[in-house]
């Protein structure tokens, strides 16, 4: 039950049953669309974004608890961030799902971020955590639409938990 | 385990004798432990597992009469060449087909498709026309048609079903007329279970003379299939649901329909004669069969149907009647819990939902305690939008599973509302 627990920690289900920031952004400038297609994850990401600052953010959309909490921490992480350190974040983010960085040993920006340090033992859930990150960063890019299953196996690769 | 059972004919018989513990022993895969618990494997839907006998039939033909078939006059050529026709044989018999000829050797039901979607809609299939589909078709005997309609300024229209996941055939009958080219129909709905009375639709179809493709992929695994009962047009079977490997299915389709159909994939085996000016085709089944097929599989999908042949295919459906039916009784007692997919007739599929829960993290947590289901929209975005749900968890049963493993799915799911209810 330990690996289980570490996953859906008690932060992580605090925030898929109270997600911040969900809903539409009304001054919103920039937007992506995301999605798991096998899975069924299907986010949009609003951005207000002013002198490459990200002003404003909100999530709208359906998925599993993970994506959702993940989306839900991202806004809070990403606001008032500019675009270079969000660029940070998102990178230290994603090798700290990969289990590429251990975030008790390397110094980093992740902050309450690393209560998702438990998908690392969950290689398929990988794409779950980092769906509205990819979808944010699309829409700071200016692209519409992404898909974490088409960013290629990097995303899932790993060798299952033993 | 079960006093009476529905059986196969759909007469009231005693359960025989299913002695589970004993096939279990034929499928190697099924004694492992994952994440330290046994392995509960209730994703044969998705795929089934396969029994010794046809892994050692793959091993055997790759290990003394691995050749390229209808090609050397050598002797391993011709022992590769006589078992792989050894299997379409097997296929014929085991779904009744007049003759060998008229089953063609795909990668599965996929490819089945789409060979009848570029041979015959593509030749058969104009402007204006019409193809019939199903509101709870698995992508693969929907998209296809999509693509053909969007080529040919076709339209799709789709027989709709009702809340428990059953077609309706009254509808259906108003959808056929003059311009109607293909019915297109599930035998066995993958993400509902509803078995649908094909024999009602091909007789319904066939008064206007429109043929019918079947996608028999979650049949075959579950009950014998006659396709000249049903007399259907094309019937279209994967392999791997039916306990042989991945890369084996077969195309069924009336020969003369086979024989009007363009070729579908153009290469070697597919000709008769080749010049630069024009190419003409071999017969069936040969026209369809570009390339190096799957032998190996192909093979193997023989020796899963002589599998088949071994076990009291009555008995076992009995045994599957028996845990969907248990199952079903126990899921619904927990709180929360909505099956999707309550048709009366229905195959050992059982889709549900947890009010509150996203079926990923079900399907996650199932795996942590050693249960393979499968969650998501299991290629049947449709049937989701029907039901309102983004996606479900799925837990499919064969006739090597036991109620101790129905047990420990309850369990499981109790453990999913602990953890994130």
């Amino acid at each position: 039950m330990s690996s289980l627990l570490e996953l859906y920690n008690e932060q992580i289900r605090e925030h898929e049953k109270k997600p911040r920031n969900f809903g539409r952004l009304a001054t919103a400038n920039r937007s992506a669309e995301g999605h798991n297609t096998t899975c069924g994850d299907h986010f949009f990401v609003y951005l207000y974004v002013e002198e490459g600052v990200i002003k404003d953010i909100s999530f709208e959309g359906e998925g599993c608890a993970i994506a959702k909490a993940s989306a839900s921490m991202m806004t809070r992480s990403v606001k008032g961030k500019s675009r270079s350190e969000v660029e940070t974040i998102f990178n230290e983010f994603h090798r700290m799902v990969l289990g590429e960085l251990d975030t008790q040993v390397t110094p980093h920006h992740l902050g309450h971020l690393t209560v998702f340090s438990g998908v690392r033992k969950f290689p398929v859930r990988v794409k779950c955590a980092s769906l509205s990150w990819h979808t944010m960063h699309a829409a700071l890019e200016g692209e519409e639409t992404t898909s974490t299953e088409d960013l290629g196996p990097a995303l899932t690769a790993g060798e299952l938990p033993v | 385990m079960f006093a009476t059972e529905k059986g196969i004919e759909g007469h009231e018989t005693a359960a025989r004798a299913w002695d589970v513990a004993r096939v279990r022993e034929d499928f190697p895969v099924l004694g492992q432990t994952v994440n330290g618990k046994p392995l509960v494997y209730l994703d044969n839907a998705a795929s089934a597992q396969v029994p010794h006998i046809v892994i050692e039939r793959g091993a055997r033909y790759l290990r003394e009469e691995h050749s390229n078939i209808h090609r050397g006059v050598h002797y391993l050529s011709q022992r590769a060449t006589s078992a792989f026709e050894g299997a379409r044989e097997k296929v014929r018999r085991f779904i009744n087909a007049r003759e060998a000829r008229e089953c063609i050797f795909v990668r599965g039901v996929t490819e089945g498709v789409n060979l009848v979607m570029h041979g015959y809609g593509r030749k058969f299939v104009g402007e204006g026309d019409e193809i019939v589909v199903s509101e709870m078709e698995h992508h693969s005997n929907l998209v296809p048609w999509q693509m053909l309609c969007e080529e040919k300024g076709a339209r799709l229209r789709v027989i709709p079903m009702n809340d428990r996941g059953e077609l309706i055939l009254d509808e259906f009958d108003a959808l056929l007329n003059e311009r109607t080219r293909l019915v297109c129909v599930g035998h066995v709905s993958n993400s509902l279970g509803t078995i649908n009375s094909v024999r009602e639709i091909t007789a319904r179809a066939h008064k206007l003379g429109v043929p019918v493709m079947v996608d028999g992929a979650q049949a075959t695994p579950h009950m014998p299939v006659d396709v000249q009962e049903l007399d259907c047009d094309f019937y279209a079977i994967s392999g791997h649901k039916m306990f042989a490997p991945t890369g084996s299915g077969i195309l069924y389709g009336k020969a003369e329909w086979l024989e009007k159909m363009n070729p579908f994939l153009g290469g070697g085996s597919m000709i008769r004669t080749v010049t630069f000016e024009r190419s003409t085709y071999a017969a069936i089944p040969d026209k369809f069969e570009a390339g190096t097929p799957a032998i190996a599989s192909a093979i193997g999908l023989g020796a899963a149907i002589d599998y088949l042949s071994t076990i009291d295919r009555a008995a076992a459906h009995a045994h599957e009647q028996g845990l969907l039916r248990y199952a079903t009784e126990k899921l619904s007692a927990v709180e929360g819990v909505r099956i999707i997919g309550t048709a009366r007739e229905k195959a050992s599929v059982l889709a549900f939902v947890i009010e509150g829960i996203h079926p990923h993290d079900i399907g996650t947590i199932l795996d942590h305690e050693g249960v393979a289901i499968r969650a998501g929209h299991h290629c049947a975005q449709p049937v989701m939008q029907h039901f309102n749900v983004p996606a479900t968890a799925r837990a499919s049963f064969a006739f090597y599973n036991t109620k101790e493993e129905v047990d420990i799915l309850i369990e499981a799911v109790g453990k999913v509302v602990e953890v994130l209810g």
